[in-house]
């Protein structure tokens, strides 16, 4: 029986990455390795004002200073950054028409389900596509600036909206924060920006899709998301590579900053290339996100589905200055072959009556390590302030590890805080009890994940739930016995 | 339907069934009867195919199909529905997705179209209202909090939602109050036909005054000892195990 479990369990794990294809597309590539030199091409293929250069520059020269964390939980070979190539676009076939996309783009996003046409588009999406370090195209600008909301890529925002970039870049993740996020604000490439301003709903969903093709790059992109008094927005993240055996480096900075009334809602589906069986290859993704309810009763929720990647550190955090503020972190993170995670969040309680809710699922799988790592953090000035987290670590098989790392640091008497914490198998006599019913064994995986996965999947819009349910077993196909 | 012949089973190289024979017709009930520890329930989950069992002689035949052959899946796909002693807990997963999966895996193997939506909650309406099972239980989680009753009475609806040809119940009756066995007992009879039949496993006479069965057995020791009609239940209820167990 033992013997089965296993066939079973690589069965389950050994599912193919559907997006590992290459476009084949000509790229416009900087020299590999990282100068002073770099950051000043980078910022004038941008065609940057002064004032963005120096941002960068400032951010590299304190970055030389910093030495790679190694508090988490992984185990990270040592990246070589002269070795990475800090910036590639795609060329444009014809510099002259600046109003189309090139076939081969459109078609690559097409494949990946993402059509930049906007007449197919799913309905009430608006996209910015990002390829390497360039945004490829924006839909439904045009649409939502009628409500004046501002969707653009963030090359575009630091041109045509400077006084916003300099008000609200680097106001929430300073330059200084961490190795990973300076390093981002002296190469940051391209990524979204987005303004709703006061008293406007989104109409559609917003979303970017991210994209790295070109081999032996570095992603870094930046999203900011602005969101003034009594607005909402909901906001959609995925990402993919090509299967590639080198490792790639992702390392991406989110800020989103809520105004009094106003709400955000900031999903990811993360599905990165992971590696293969052997854990060669994949992407190294570290991720800084972070949001600040600046203003009373507001409210910033992230959910995130994380199935991707060969090693993620990630923790997307809310700061809950604003009174009355609510901060919300709904995670999924799926560990299966040699993947390594070490994911959370940081809920930093400041204001009065302020509220958290963290619920955290962990899939593990394979020979992976997947560790939940969370600071709860209540200010001496933080009044009545509540926070509930909940950690849930399911193993499949017993060659993978689940690790809790949760902090509580509380400065006011008056606040109550609640951490649950469980650790679990998919049992063989649920397994058993569904083939009785007629279910195969996969099936039955797949339906017992999906609901211990349910009340983060729930959190999601209706489209992208679906396809997380598919994606999370198609990432532990194989894996279970 | 059924054929059993000289059924030898271990667990962890321990002898449980020494040697079962037994045929079952359509449109019969066997009720199957033991003292604690006489195998009733190895054989009800070497019959739906628990890998934890080893079969290492004899030969079971279902509808003419090998069934040691077949995966537990299959055996269910082919018309086996095990009632469990104690039904298993998944949470998050409701039971109308649950029922529909399996629902429709029956179907696909069946050689049906899928259900759609509306017809297959008109069917679950129709089912819960045959076996008077509360609609509040099936907007649940699949037996998550369920009392011990409510977990029983689910396997009885989920027997409904099959339509299995044999259904093996493994003491259904353990843990339930009277007004529960009423509803158990009643779903049972209902759902007999002259094309299904049912192995109904208890401890107790007190089953077997809602459900008549046409032939009662009595397992001891991995083996039956004895078989009869329903008069065999009675005289047990009256002299107690002890009367067979010296009787051997």
């Amino acid at each position: 029986m033992a013997n089965d479990q296993d066939k079973i369990l690589d069965e389950v794990t050994s599912g193919d990455y559907k997006y590992g294809f290459v476009t084949d597309i000509e790229t416009d590539t900087i020299p590999k390795g990282l100068s002073e030199d770099v950051v000043r091409l980078i910022s004038s293929k941008k065609e940057e004002p002064e004032w963005m250069l120096e941002f960068r520059l400032k951010a590299y020269r304190h970055w030389l200073t910093m030495e790679m964390p190694q508090w988490a939980h992984l185990n990270v070979p040592e990246i070589d950054y002269q070795e990475i190539i800090f910036y590639a676009a795609p060329r444009k076939k014809n510099p002259n028409s600046s109003e189309e996309i090139d076939p081969e783009l459109k078609e690559t996003f097409e494949k990946l389900g993402i059509p930049l046409n906007e007449q197919k588009i799913l309905a009430g999406v608006a996209v910015d596509a990002v390829m390497d370090s360039s945004s490829v195209k924006t839909t439904f600008s045009e649409t939502l600036s009628e409500h004046g909301i501002i969707f653009c890529s963030m090359s575009e925002a630091i041109r045509n909206h400077p006084d916003l970039i300099k008000k609200y870049l680097a106001s929430v993740v300073p330059y200084t924060d961490n190795f990973f996020a300076t390093l981002n604000c002296a190469v940051f490439s391209d990524g979204s920006f987005c303004y709703i301003p006061k008293g406007v709903r989104c109409p559609m969903e917003l979303s970017t899709y991210f994209r790295i093709n070109a081999a032996n790059t570095g992603q870094f992109e930046r999203t900011l998301i602005v969101a003034e008094e009594d607005s909402y927005v909901s906001y959609l993240e995925g990402c993919t590579a090509p299967m590639r055996d080198e490792n790639q480096l992702h390392a991406a900075v989110v800020e989103i900053v809520a105004l009094d009334n106003a709400e955000v809602k900031y999903s990811t589906v993360q599905n990165w290339y992971p590696g293969d069986k052997n854990g060669k290859g994949g992407i190294y993704n570290f991720v800084t996100k972070r949001g600040i309810c600046r203003g009373k009763n507001s409210k910033i929720s992230w959910t995130q589905v994380e199935t991707g990647s060969a090693i993620t550190w990630k923790y997307p955090s809310c700061i809950l200055l604003g009174d009355n503020s609510y901060g919300e972190f709904y995670s999924v993170a799926v560990t299966n072959n040699h993947q390594q995670a070490d994911t959370g969040t940081k809920m930093i309680h400041i204001g009065k009556n302020t509220r958290s809710r963290i619920v955290s699922k962990g899939i593990s799988a394979g020979v992976s390590n997947n560790s939940y790592r969370g600071l709860v953090k209540v200010l001496k000035g933080s009044e009545n302030a509540r926070n509930f987290s909940q950690c849930d670590s399911l193993l499949l098989g017993d060659k993978c590890g689940a690790h809790t790392f949760p902090y509580i640091e509380v400065d006011n008497p008056t606040a109550i805080v609640e951490h649950e914490a469980t650790t679990s198998k998919i049992g063989e006599d649920q397994i058993f009890y569904c083939n009785q019913r007629g279910l195969s064994t996969e099936d039955a995986v797949g339906l017992i994940i999906n609901g211990y996965a349910k009340e983060v999947l729930n959190k999601l819009p209706m489209e992208f739930a679906v396809e997380a349910q598919k994606l999370l077993q198609i990432s532990l196909e194989g894996s279970v016995g | 339907m059924l054929k059993i012949k000289d059924l030898h089973a271990n667990i962890k190289g321990k002898e449980i069934l020494r040697g079962i024979n037994l045929e079952i017709k359509a449109g019969e009930v066997h009720a199957i009867m033991g003292p604690n520890g006489s195998g009733k329930s190895t054989l009800a989950a070497v019959l739906a195919g628990r890998e934890i069992f080893e079969v290492t002689h004899g030969e079971v035949t279902f509808n003419d199909k090998n069934l040691l052959e077949l995966s537990p899946e299959d055996r269910s796909r082919e018309g086996l529905f095990l009632g469990f002693q104690y039904p298993i807990e998944i949470p998050g997963v409701s039971m109308v997705n649950f029922m529909k999966a399996a629902v429709n895996e029956q179907r696909k193997h069946r050689g049906l179209e899928q259900l759609s939506p509306a017809d297959f909650l008109k069917m679950m309406r129709e089912k819960k209202e045959l076996v008077e099972i509360d609609s509040a239980l099936t907007n649940r989680s699949v037996n998550e909090g369920f009392s011990g009753g409510e977990k029983k009475k689910n396997e009885i609806f989920q027997m409904a939602m099959l339509d299995p040809k044999l259904s093996i119940l493994d003491e259904t009756d353990s843990g339930l109050d009277i007004d529960a066995l009423r509803i158990v007992a009643n779903g049972v009879n209902k759902l007999k036909t002259a094309n299904n039949a049912s192995i109904v496993i208890t401890h107790y006479q007190r089953l077997l005054d809602y459900i008549v069965p046409d032939h009662v057995h009595i397992l001891y020791n991995g083996r039956i000892v004895k078989s009869a009609g329903k008069e065999l239940a009675l005289e047990l209820e009256e002299k107690g195990y002890d009367w067979i167990k010296n009787g051997e």
